[in-house]
This record gives C-alpha cells, sequence and structure tokens, in this order.
C-alpha cells in the first residue's frame, strides 16, 4: 500500500497552487508537511484526499489510479485545524458516525468506539455534546472520529494549532503512538518544525506550492539538501552569511572570525548556515568559536533564552539553554559549533553533506 | 487614596428616564388605567375592575379573532421558514450572483407596509389586477373581496412574498457562518445532502433561525397595515385579525375600556409566546 502523487498540479486562474510535485508515501509511515502558511500544506491534502482534484498529474493508491475518485468513495479521513464535530451530537455519536453511515453492526460500533474512546481518554465524556468540552478534547472527539474508521489514509491538517501550549505538547506526544500500529498512511501538515522534529517519521519541507525535499526527518533536518529547505526546517530562522575558505581556514566575508574547517570542499566562497542552536553563550563541541555580538533582542522562551545580535552586518539569533539574561545594547561573547555548520554553495546546494 | 463621592453623575440618567417613561410607561399606564375603568366624556371614570378582562377573555368575537390570529401567523411560519431556508441554500456563495441575490431579497423588505397591502389589492383585484384577471380566465372562480378562502390565500401570499427575504437574509448569514471544513468533514464521512444538512447546517443555524421565528412570529401575529389595506378584515370578519379587531373596538365602536382590556392581553399572548419558544430554543443551549 502507498500513496503516489506524479507529477501532480493545481492551478487556480493564473495562480500556481501547487507546481508539479511527485511524492511516494508508503504504508506505515507519519509523513509531515512541513511549511509556513500558504504554502501548500492544505491543497496538497486535499489533493491526496480527493476533495479537489488537481489540474494535472495523476494519484496513485494500492497501484491503482484514484485521481478522479472522489472522496467518499476512497477510505481517508482528515482532522483539521478547527475541531470539526457535528454540533448536536454527543461524543459517542461523533466518534460513531463515519461508522453509522457505512452501516457497520451496532455492536462493533460499540466496540470499536469503546476502543478508540479509550485511547483517547474520552470515556467519561460519551455523553456530552461538543461544546462542553475543552478544545483539547473537541480535537481528540475528532481524531478519534478519523482513528475509528480504520482508514487506509489520515490527514491531519495543523490539528494542534488552535490548542494552548500545554495541551498542545500533551497532544502532540501521545500523537505517533496513536499511529503505532495502523495499516495506513498518515499525513501531518504543520508550520512548526518543532513538530516535525517530535514527530519524526518523513518531511516534505514546502515552499510556496513547491516541495523542496523528501527523506526522513532527520535526514531533512540534519542535511537540508539546499538552503530553503534548511530556512523551512529551522524554527527560530537559521543565520545565514558568506564565507571564503582557503584550505582548512574559513572566514567570515563579513568579519574577521577565522575557524578550522574539516570539510572536504574546494576552496572559494560559500553561503554558510548556522542553526540558532549552535550559537551559544557557552562552548559547545570541540571546535567552538568565538564571536562577539551587540545584543538586539534577549528573551526567554521556557527555559530557553533568545538572543538577537548584530555582528558588523550580520544580525542573527542565538538560542542557549537556561536563563541567559543579557542587556539590550550591551556587548556580549557567543560560541559557534563549527563542526554543526552546513556549506552552501552559490547555486544554494548543501555541499558538507558527507 | 480616597474616592470622591459625587453622586451627581445620577443626573446623567435623567434623559433616559423621560424618554422611556414617554416611550413605554406613560402610554402603557393609559392603557392600564382604561382597562380598569369605564370612560364618560368630561375625563369622568368609574372602576370597573376586571369586568372588561373577563367580558373580553369570555367573548366569542375575541376568541375567534384569536383563532385566526393563531391560523394566520402559523401558516405564514410554516411556508417561510422552510421556504426561507430553501431559498438561502441555493443563493450562490461567492462570485457576482452575491450582491445581486442579496438586492433582490431585500427589496420586498424596503417597501412601506401600506404601499404593500396597496400593489397586492390592485394586484388582485379579479376585473382589472394581473393577478386577479389571470386566475379567473384560466378558470379559477377567485375574488378576494368576497370570498373568504380567497382572501386569506391573498393575505397568505402576500406576506409570503413580503417577509420571506428576512427569513432568507437570516439564514443566509447562518449558512455563511459555517467553515468550509465542516462540510469536507461530512464529505469524508459520506453523509448525504440530507445528512449534511440535518446534522450540520440545521444546528449550525439554530440561533439565526430561532431569531427569525420569533421576529416573524411578533410581526404576523401583531399584522395590522398590509391586511387592513388589502382587504379590510373582510369580507366579513374574515381576515380581521387580532389588531384589526382591537382598532375596529377602540376606534370604530370607541369601547376603550374592553378594547385596553384587550390590548393588554394581546400584549401579554405575545410576551408569553416568545419566552416559552425561546426557553424552549436555547434550553440546551444555557448548560453549555
Amino acid at each position: 500500500m502507498s500513496l503516489e502523487l506524479k507529477n501532480v498540479e493545481k492551478k487556480v486562474g493564473i495562480d500556481t497552487h501547487i507546481y508539479p510535485t511527485s511524492l511516494k508515501l508508503e504504508k506505515n509511515t507519519i509523513n509531515v508537511l512541513l511549511g509556513s502558511t500558504l504554502a501548500g500544506k492544505t491543497t496538497l491534502m486535499q489533493i491526496m484526499a480527493g476533495l479537489d482534484k488537481p489540474t494535472s498529474g495523476e494519484i496513485w493508491f494500492d497501484g491503482k489510479n484514484v485521481t478522479g475518485t472522489k472522496v467518499q468513495k476512497r477510505n481517508c479521513s482528515m482532522v483539521y485545524q478547527q475541531f470539526i464535530n457535528y454540533p448536536n451530537f454527543t461524543v459517542y455519536e461523533n466518534i460513531a458516525s463515519p461508522l453509522v453511515i457505512t452501516g457497520v453492526k451496532t455492536d462493533e460500533i460499540k466496540q470499536r468506539v469503546g476502543k478508540v474512546a479509550e485511547l483517547l481518554k474520552l470515556s467519561a465524556m460519551l455523553n456530552k455534546k461538543p461544546d462542553e468540552l475543552s478544545g483539547g478534547q473537541q480535537q481528540r472527539t475528532a481524531l478519534a472520529r478519523a482513528l475509528v474508521k480504520d482508514s487506509d489514509l489520515i490527514l491531519l491538517d495543523e490539528p494542534l494549532a488552535n490548542l494552548d501550549f500545554k495541551l498542545r505538547e500533551e497532544l502532540r506526544e501521545e500523537l505517533p503512538k496513536l499511529f503505532e500500529d495502523r495499516d495506513c498512511i498518515v499525513v501531518y501538515a504543520t508550520t512548526e518544525p518543532s513538530d516535525a522534529l517530535m514527530i519524526g517519521g518523513n518531511t516534505a519541507t514546502l515552499l510556496e506550492g513547491e516541495v523542496i525535499q523528501y527523506g526522513k526527518t532527520l535526514e531533512v533536518y540534519n542535511k537540508p539538501e539546499n538552503l530553503i529547505s534548511a530556512k523551512v526546517f529551522s524554527d527560530p530562522p537559521m543565520n545565514i552569511a558568506e564565507i571564503t575558505k582557503k584550505g582548512d581556514n574559513c572566514k567570515f566575508t563579513d568579519n574577521d572570525v577565522q575557524w578550522k574547517s574539516s570539510a572536504k570542499i574546494k576552496d572559494g566562497t560559500y553561503k554558510i548556515g548556522i542553526r540558532p542552536h549552535n550559537i551559544t553563550t557557552y562552548k559547545e563541541g570541540n571546535n567552538s568559536v568565538e564571536i562577539n555580538g551587540k545584543v538586539q533582542i534577549s528573551e526567554l522562551s521556557g527555559s530557553e533564552s533568545l538572543i538577537h545580535f548584530t555582528n558588523g552586518n550580520l544580525s542573527w539569533v542565538s538560542l542557549s539553554n537556561g536563563t541567559q539574561q543579557k542587556n539590550v545594547g550591551e556587548d556580549t561573547k557567543l560560541y559557534m559549533n563549527t563542526d554543526e555548520f552546513l556549506y552552501f554553495d552559490q547555486n544554494n546546494r548543501l555541499v558538507n553533506n558527507g | 487614596m480616597n474616592k470622591t463621592i459625587n453622586q451627581k453623575a445620577w443626573y446623567f440618567v435623567i434623559p433616559v428616564f423621560v424618554l422611556v417613561a414617554f416611550n413605554a410607561a406613560i402610554p402603557l399606564m393609559t392603557v392600564v388605567n382604561y382597562s380598569f375603568q369605564e370612560t364618560f366624556g368630561n375625563n369622568v371614570f368609574a372602576w370597573e375592575g376586571t369586568r372588561w378582562f373577563k367580558q373580553i377573555l369570555l367573548s366569542e368575537r375575541f376568541h375567534a379573532a384569536l383563532g385566526r390570529q393563531f391560523a394566520f401567523t402559523f401558516i405564514i411560519l410554516l411556508i417561510q421558514i422552510p421556504l426561507g431556508i430553501a431559498i438561502a441554500l441555493t443563493m450562490p456563495k461567492k462570485g457576482w450572483g452575491v450582491p445581486v441575490c442579496l438586492i433582490l431579497m431585500s427589496m420586498p423588505l424596503l417597501i412601506p407596509w401600506n404601499v404593500v397591502g396597496a400593489m397586492w389589492n390592485i394586484f388582485a383585484l379579479p376585473d382589472i389586477g394581473f393577478l386577479g384577471y389571470t386566475l379567473n380566465s384560466v378558470g379559477f372562480d377567485y375574488n378576494f373581496t368576497q370570498q373568504p378562502g380567497d382572501a386569506w390565500f391573498t393575505t397568505i401570499l402576500m406576506d409570503v412574498w413580503h417577509w420571506t427575504s428576512l427569513v432568507v437574509l437570516l439564514s443566509y448569514a447562518g449558512l455563511n457562518s459555517i467553515q468550509p471544513a465542516y462540510y469536507q468533514a461530512a464529505e469524508i464521512d459520506g453523509a448525504s445532502r440530507w445528512a449534511t444538512f440535518r446534522y450540520i447546517e440545521l444546528p449550525k443555524m439554530k440561533k439565526v433561525l430561532t431569531l427569525a421565528i420569533l421576529l416573524r412570529f411578533m410581526d404576523s401575529f401583531m399584522i395590522y397595515t398590509e391586511p387592513f389595506v388589502l382587504t379590510g378584515g373582510g369580507p366579513g370578519n374574515t381576515t380581521a385579525f387580532l389588531s384589526i379587531d382591537l382598532v375596529k373596538m377602540a376606534l370604530g365602536q370607541f369601547d376603550l375600556g374592553p378594547a385596553a382590556a384587550m390590548s393588554l392581553i394581546y400584549f401579554f399572548i405575545v410576551l408569553l409566546v416568545c419566552w416559552v419558544f425561546y426557553n424552549l430554543m436555547m434550553k440546551n443551549e444555557a448548560q453549555s
């Protein structure tokens, strides 16, 4: 079982919403579509589900061409950012609804709903109506409805976006477990790189209607094929600068900071991508290099500290563990872990991928 | 710091008190005053207690008018609510059709009530009116000025023409506030068009429909101008609804006492029905 998009393209009027895309999603995988708003995640999902037709290209499911097949004829389910439930059904009736429509026997419905409700911790509220529940519980109900069906394809369109922080964290941890032993393909759209890392599986990075890279989540994260993919998969944003390399010596174009690089690449000028957590207020790794910065913004986010700083023309973000309080305007020393640098050539392709 | 105590701010409320007094309290109290007394000329009053109330409540004339009123309101609600929802469902949701439909729909609502009555009167005249003439020429024996059935038919048709738009506009607003994701979710579940309507659209429209029914109930229950201009309550008393009957009693016969008592009873019926209906509809909402 697999879902394959072959050169799928979507145009609305003169606007291209999805550029020709080919993707193959395998059975028993969770696939994250990662990209900012308007990147085409939802459109892509709707095409996968059959809610929307591609302008050109084909969709193959399980070895069959299902391009024109309507959503009702496919076995898929979807969970939305908004908590979509039938407003005057109880939680039980809501979860049971897809089964009732397909004519499953009452006994079996009871048993299946019970099982899913337990999995999603809804057993105690089966007789309540959706608007008596908290946002998290409403979304659990929607998830339960998606799971109870035993769909071949489960689409989750930013399911955690409308939940508050704590509930999001909680549900995000549970999600991968829910799909662990199911015979289905899960697609999960999100704008948050951290979601993708937490969920694992495979990730496709998207930008403006184009799939930039698809592969194992960690591989896409650690070895982004190109600068765009790296940018999409970085939050806070990736720090980028131009460097020149001569032998083992590397140097920023904009300042005098130098370091030795073991990357097996030719001499010349490159772009370098540094993730914020690789610039810290303390030394990390064996090859850390010091850089001076003038603090622009210093903020705490949970147990991490974000420090925005400038160095000459560079305006960068660093992310350190612990609470590192800095004053705005203060000159400070930060350390870059050069082992984690990503080198891109003039065509923005990653070169140190070995 | 100590708060300065300054009660002068209360003076700002005076205009509202005066306004409400002139608007509501004083006229209403006048009516109450009349309803308990017999009025003679030169402002001479005699206390009658609840006599007028008893008289009205036991009078066959009131029962008949009330019956006609409930029948009329019930029929027009039965037509206008489903028809309004049906029209709202078929209206386009985007594109140039939206403003066109909305403007067309609002038109009848903008016409003054007596004009509506006059329009329909001429429209339905059996010898020269387009509707009346056409009906007669295709073989119906139609004459709303003489036959009670025809008078009812015309009055109801007129009200449907005039007020269905209100239900349409409210339903349309309710439908448009439903997020597209609901429809998609229903589609994915494989729900039929009817099921989508029954379990998504209808519950989501519940609040606006409650409002629509309340408004249409109140307006139609208090209807006066249009049937007055169209039929004048006739033929006979067959379309003399409560307010027409009330005006006849108050201004035609100058029975101010009974008319005042009838006004109050009328008022309490409207209030009671609205209160009961609203509470029934909102019973489940309150829990959440």
